[in-house]
């Protein structure tokens, strides 16, 4: 499943360069040429940076989620069960070829269609996935998993770096609707974190018609 | 369903809504048969507290009866339950660890980014109080959807008064909390600012954990006088200079602990508009922070400051310097209302606590909008508004326990 480090690399070309630390992360043989472009002078997480990474949006965000690591990964793992805790995703069903997911989400006009291969997997350590030629977006991803201390729980960390559709504009647009994919990774890990933790997802709603779930379906 | 319904500034009024349904397999419906107005209520009735919609069920002190229940409830349909006002997951870290208000699964996701700008972390739910805390419809209602109903809601025996119980939802346990966060000691002076129902229960906690003195800061004199009959010294700040009274109330050491149970709420919780909040607010709010001010230059040094009192915002002319030379704790916080409910139950059963003297006024919840009217204007004489879904409307009068003259 996982592949060939630099022929991603390679293949992913300007995503390397203009998405920088998560070009470098993803795809591990590359983390020392990340290093050498320029080693961050602290021990704060690169996506916390000040400077930008270019024509990408790069963001990431962690979690602490109470369960063991293994129930977190498995819980992320089912790729096709992910549209339970990520909101703006329809559908996640299996694409051509091992590896390779097909997702339905919705955008700001309608929806878009996006096939991710998964780059990398280490059990209960790692996801990798980027986006291929046969997508409307160009994203790369990768979700982290680590024990917390003590009995915290596992601290879930998921770093996304995307080009933003049609430019400023298209930024613009989604971030009103509230599908900015920063925005979107923070309060769908959130609702992993409620799912795993509570067994539910959290809802003010007085009637069952008018959760916001309800609300995006009928939409 | 009738409903205690938010409109604007000063504009509550009871009509009909939709009934709450089971969403989550942990929620409960309560059907209430009391629900109390509180006194951060009326910052919500003077619109100083943004995330309001019109609509918004308002209301978070109540109990009543279990009428449904979800798949993963543990209550029983049947059951009588006092419901905490803070909403807890018992699942995440803050909940292990007891610090229910801090509960990270509550607030629905998408309602935490303005606190969490604000604060630094996203404020945990509430029961009607503003989207804020979830935008959840409270207890001024006939029937609640109550969430994490196997965590939160408390079985209350028969033979219990809804009287007697009612403030286990909040205020209880909140002035419980608050002297507890005073840390004290069978030496200690304690001084409360504030004789509202969290002070008056602050003082009477204070006393239980053996505090040698409390004494009690206000300016409303009936208030002062249930102070009085609860066991504290009073001092009327219209009336004396309260440092002074304090040092020598206190031997020229200084007290022990302080407790502001006056808060200076609704500054803004709104990053943007916070600052002109402030502003607008700033005869309000720099009267109401001198309880604050006042309290740490009374302190003694490596004395005990407790903050039950609810502050939004931000202040200026801060004494940080007497915060930091003198060396004091500084405890505060939203309730932790899950934490106390067992204990607080059996101290109410055992005769160590009563909750039933704060009360002044029982009225239907058609006539709550009056109530809010006259908890806002009457302070000194309204010092507690008990709503009654059952009760008829217009039986106000004849319903009202107590008047001043009784107590």
């Amino acid at each position: 499943m996982s592949r060939d480090a630099n022929n991603t690399l390679s293949r992913a070309g300007g995503i390397a360069i203009g998405a920088g630390l998560i070009g470098a992360a993803v795809v591990g043989g590359a983390l020392a040429s990340g290093m050498r472009r320029g080693r961050s002078p602290d021990d704060a997480p690169g996506r916390t940076a000040r400077r930008g990474f270019g024509e990408y949006d790069v963001s990431g965000r962690t979690v602490t989620i109470r369960k063991p690591r293994a129930e977190v990964f498995r819980a992320w793992r089912e790729f096709e069960k992910l549209p339970q805790f990520m909101e703006n995703v329809v559908s996640v069903r299996p694409g051509d070829g091992e590896g390779r997911w097909r997702w339905t989400i919705r955008a700001p006009r309608g929806v878009v269609e996006l096939e991710t291969e998964v780059v990398r997997e280490q059990e209960n350590e790692l996801i990798a996935w980027r986006s291929t030629d046969k997508s409307e977006i160009d994203t790369e991803g990768r979700v982290e998993f680590r024990d917390a201390p003590g009995d915290r729980g596992t601290q879930v960390t998921a770093i996304i770096a995307y080009k933003p559709p049609a430019g400023e504009a298209g930024r613009a647009i989604a971030k009103l609707f509230q599908r900015e994919p920063q925005i979107q990774a923070r309060h769908d890990l959130k609702r992993l974190k409620m799912l795993l933790e509570t067994g539910e997802i959290a809802t003010s709603a007085r009637t069952a018609d008018a959760t916001r779930k309800a609300k995006m379906e009928e939409a | 369903m009738r409903a205690l319904t938010w409109h604007g500034t000063r504009d509550v009024r009871v009509e009909s809504v939709s009934d709450p349904e089971i969403i989550n397999p942990r929620d409960a419906i309560i059907k209430v048969t009391s629900t109390a107005i509180c006194g951060s209520d009326l910052h919500l009735y003077d619109g100083v507290i943004p995330g309001m919609q019109s609509g918004d069920v308002l209301g978070h002190e109540f109990m009543g009866e279990v009428v449904e229940t979800g798949a993963s409830s543990t209550l029983k349909k049947g059951q009588r339950v006092v419901v905490p006002f803070t909403i807890a997951c018992g699942g995440c870290f803050h909940c292990a660890v007891q610090q229910y208000s801090a509960c990270e699964n509550s607030n629905p996701v998408e309602k935490q980014d303005m606190s969490a700008t604000l604060y630094g972390h996203p404020m945990a739910g509430l029961f009607g109080y503003s989207h804020l805390t979830g935008g959840y419809s409270g207890g001024q209602a006939e029937y609640v959807r109550v969430p994490f109903s196997d965590v939160g809601p408390i079985i209350i025996p028969d033979h219990l008064e809804d009287d007697n119980v009612l403030f286990l939802s909040d205020i209880l346990p909140t002035g419980w909390m608050a002297a507890e966060n005073a840390d004290i000691g069978p030496d200690d002076t304690v001084a409360v600012w504030g004789c509202g129902p969290v002070g008056l229960f602050a003082i009477q906690s204070a006393l239980v954990m053996g505090a040698a003195q409390v004494i009690a800061i206000d300016h409303y004199p009936h208030r002062l006088e249930l102070a009085r009959k609860l066991g504290a010294k009073i001092i009327n700040f219209r009336e004396t200079n309260v440092r002074e009274a304090l040092m020598e109330m206190s031997g020229g050491i200084g007290v022990d602990a302080v407790i502001d149970a006056v808060g200076m709420e609704a500054h803004g919780f709104a990053i943007d508009n916070m600052l002109d909040v402030v502003k607008q607010k700033v005869g309000v709010g720099a009267d109401r922070a001198s309880a604050l001010k006042q309290a740490l230059l009374a302190v003694r040094f490596g004395g005990r400051v407790s903050i039950p009192g609810v502050y939004g915002g931000m202040t200026d002319k801060f004494p940080l310097g007497a915060l930091m030379e003198k060396g004091v704790q500084l405890r505060t916080g939203q309730t932790h209302v899950q934490k106390y409910l067992g204990d607080l139950l059996a101290k109410i059963e055992d005769g160590t606590l009563d909750t039933t003297f704060l009360i002044s006024h029982h009225l239907p919840l058609e006539d709550a909008a009056t109530g809010y009217r006259n908890f806002k204007e009457k302070q000194d004489s309204w010092t507690k508004v008990v709503l009654r879904p059952g009760m008829e409307a217009g039986a106000a009068g004849a319903s009202t326990t107590r008047t001043m003259e009784q107590v």
